[in-house]
């Protein structure tokens, strides 16, 4: 694959695989001296045989829960972790290579990591790195002044970083990862800790650049809001092994079992025992909520529509974080019940 | 626009500047960063300095109380030209300060290394830039205390134009060195952790085998030759007799040739050891 090939996807991962060998010891004085003389390590597989292909101008959201394996795999994409086994290609290079033509049009945003002189203003530290990935002065004032607009940065390059708040300080940094015009994002928790207003800020930005771009994103939040408002295709992640990788839409009709049918009724109309429709979550200014199977969802729609006196009535996807939840859910079963047919035969 | 992203109605890549001029610029970019900060902390700053100022002074009045007692030098060296060499000390001492290897280790520690591993540029030569970049502050701020220094402690000094040459060329031999030798030192933290312990015996062995506690002629022979081995005196001790001493002009230029010589092997020692440690990192580092 070179990087010349259109067809060819911009990022490409099989079979990739990560394992940590990570001390262990008992506690205490004696386990102390012993591993003095004899250490001890133990197997962590951070991430199992995964694969997967984006292509150039896909947003992807990376979901799992903390140690699934998200930051592993994007440092490994990144360059910065050489992978146990399995193949990556970005952009027709190999990321653990580190070559500078890669490094060129990459970049990383991760949440809270400071990559700005903290004592003078950010300005300072945008010229150091036109130095540093060598961009034509008149090339980086345009992409620099476009950024401070469209982020609403003003002042706040001027100022040193460290009297900036958080979402300030977020704001210049993730300007400062993309100046060089990256042509791949890594963005690992590039919210975190924002307010909501902050949050809906860098997503609009990233979705901006992405869009004027074409740039290739590969996201991971905890935020699900950043998800839903940017990605149309998620990978998901658990153990180190992808459960999902498909259209957001598509994660939830497989994995919410329910939907909520939203009813309200006319003035004036009786009290309804709405049990024998599904099960009632909540009833908010005259509008009852209720959980119904997936499947039955049509059939108990038409139901009450037949049978009340209804002046609106909606039929809504469960949230995406309830999804997510029972995506893990399903697959710690799995775990647990795949254990437990293994144990007979280890005894 | 290329043609690609011109069918796309998109913004072509941004345009690049030759590799030489982007070093150039990387390391004017940095120095103009690192005055800036200095100049953000003057006041801390000039503290350290004067801080820094006792470790010389100490030397100088113990020396120069040996050689009164002994009827008025040691070794040669006479109260003025103890005066000369640790008044130039502390010059040389300003300049040769370096990325330590505990900054190596708060970097690793604090996940700033893995920012600049993204980026395309070898982080030593960050180092080298942003230390080189403050040195001309360091010597604006240096003058005031040389000249009380002098006052008090009146040097015997009368260089020739030859020898402030030379010392000039030879500081900056002495900072490649020691930054080199330091980073060497500092990418061990990527298999130690903690370097602390081995960065003190650097030290001890630098004060010993440097000219940082006390001119190496008056070091015994076998301490002498031992130093010659090694690359420390050529950070210290070479710098300050460049100027103050009486060496010959081959051994002025003998000395250029012998840092060049320990920039070289620094640079490999540099070159190998991250090529062992960056692979460390990349296994590791979760």
């Amino acid at each position: 694959m070179s990087p010349a090939d259109p067809a060819a996807p911009a990022i490409h991962v099989a079979d990739l695989r990560k394992t940590f060998f990570v001390p262990v010891r008992e506690a205490g004085l004696r386990a102390a001296v012993t591993s003095l003389f004899s250490r001890k390590t133990k197997a962590v597989p951070a991430v199992d045989e995964i694969s997967f292909d984006i292509e150039p101008g896909e947003v992807v959201g990376f979901l799992g829960p903390n140690g699934a394996g998200k930051t592993t795999t994007l440092k490994m994409l990144a360059g910065l972790l050489f992978p146990t086994s399995g193949e990556i290609s970005v952009l027709g290079h190999v990321p653990s290579k580190r070559e500078s033509a890669y490094l060129r049009q990459i970049t990383m945003v991760m949440g809270n990591r400071n990559q700005l002189q903290w004592d003078l203003p950010a300005l300072d530290s945008y010229e150091l790195l036109r130095a540093i990935y060598r961009l034509h002065p008149d090339d980086f004032r345009q992409t620099r002044d476009e950024f401070i607009e469209l982020l609403d940065l003003g002042d706040l390059v001027k100022k040193p970083v460290r009297n900036l708040s958080l979402g300030e300080r977020m704001k210049v940094e993730t300007a400062a990862a993309l100046l060089h015009r990256p042509q791949i994002l890594f963005l690992d928790e590039p919210t975190i800790g924002l307010d909501v207003t902050m949050q809906k800020r860098i997503r609009t930005f990233v979705a901006e650049y992405n869009r004027r771009y074409g740039a290739t994103v590969l996201l991971t939040s905890h935020y699900m809001a950043d998800v839903q408002a940017l990605c149309k295709r998620v990978v998901v992640i658990h153990h180190g092994r992808i459960l999902f990788d498909g259209e957001l839409s598509t994660l939830a009709s497989r994995f919410g079992a329910e939907k909520t049918i939203g009813v309200t009724l006319k003035e004036g109309g009786e009290a309804i025992d709405f049990a024998p429709y599904g099960r009632v979550i909540g009833t908010e200014d005259g509008k009852v909520s209720l959980k119904v199977g997936r499947d039955e969802a049509p059939e108990v729609a038409g139901r009450i529509l037949r049978d009340l006196a209804v002046a609106d009535l909606t039929i809504e996807d469960p949230p995406i974080e309830d999804v997510i939840e029972s995506v893990f859910a399903e697959a710690s079963r799995d775990l647990a019940a795949a254990a437990a047919d293994a144990a007979p035969a280890a005894r | 626009m290329t043609t690609e992203s011109a069918a796309l109605g998109r913004p072509a890549p941004p345009r690049l500047v030759g590799p030489i001029r982007g070093l150039i610029d990387i390391y004017i970019a940095e120095a103009r960063l690192a005055i800036a900060q200095q100049l953000q902390y003057r006041a801390a700053n000039y503290m350290y300095m004067i801080g820094m100022v006792a470790e010389p002074v100490i030397y100088l009045v113990v020396w120069s109380t040996i050689a009164v007692q002994q009827g008025g030098s040691v070794g040669g060296y006479t109260p003025g030209a103890f005066a000369a060499y640790y008044i130039v000390w502390t010059l040389v001492r300003n300049i040769n300060i370096v990325f330590t290897p505990y900054g190596w280790e708060d970097r690793i520690r604090e996940g700033r290394l893995s920012a600049q591993l993204l980026r395309p540029l070898f982080p030593i030569v960050e180092d080298l830039g942003f230390f080189l970049g403050w040195k001309p502050v360091v010597v604006l701020l240096w003058l005031p205390i040389a000249l009380f220094l002098s006052l008090v402690f009146r040097p015997e000094l009368s260089p020739s134009l030859l020898q402030v040459a030379v010392f000039a060329v030879s500081l900056l031999g002495a900072y490649l060195i020691r930054s080199l030798n330091q980073s060497s030192l500092g990418l061990i933290t990527f298999w130690t952790t903690r370097v602390g312990p081995i960065f003190q015996l650097y030290i001890a062995a630098e004060l010993l085998l440097s000219g940082r506690l006390v001119p190496m002629t008056l070091m015994p022979a076998w301490v002498q030759s031992l130093a010659s081995f090694l690359p420390f005196q050529w950070t210290f001790g070479f710098p300050i007799e460049a100027l103050v001493g009486h060496l010959s002009n081959e051994q002025l230029f003998g000395g250029l040739l012998t840092q060049l010589f320990w920039i070289i092997v620094g640079a490999i020692l540099v070159r190998v050891v991250w090529h062992f440690a960056i692979r460390r990192y990349s296994a590791v580092s979760g």
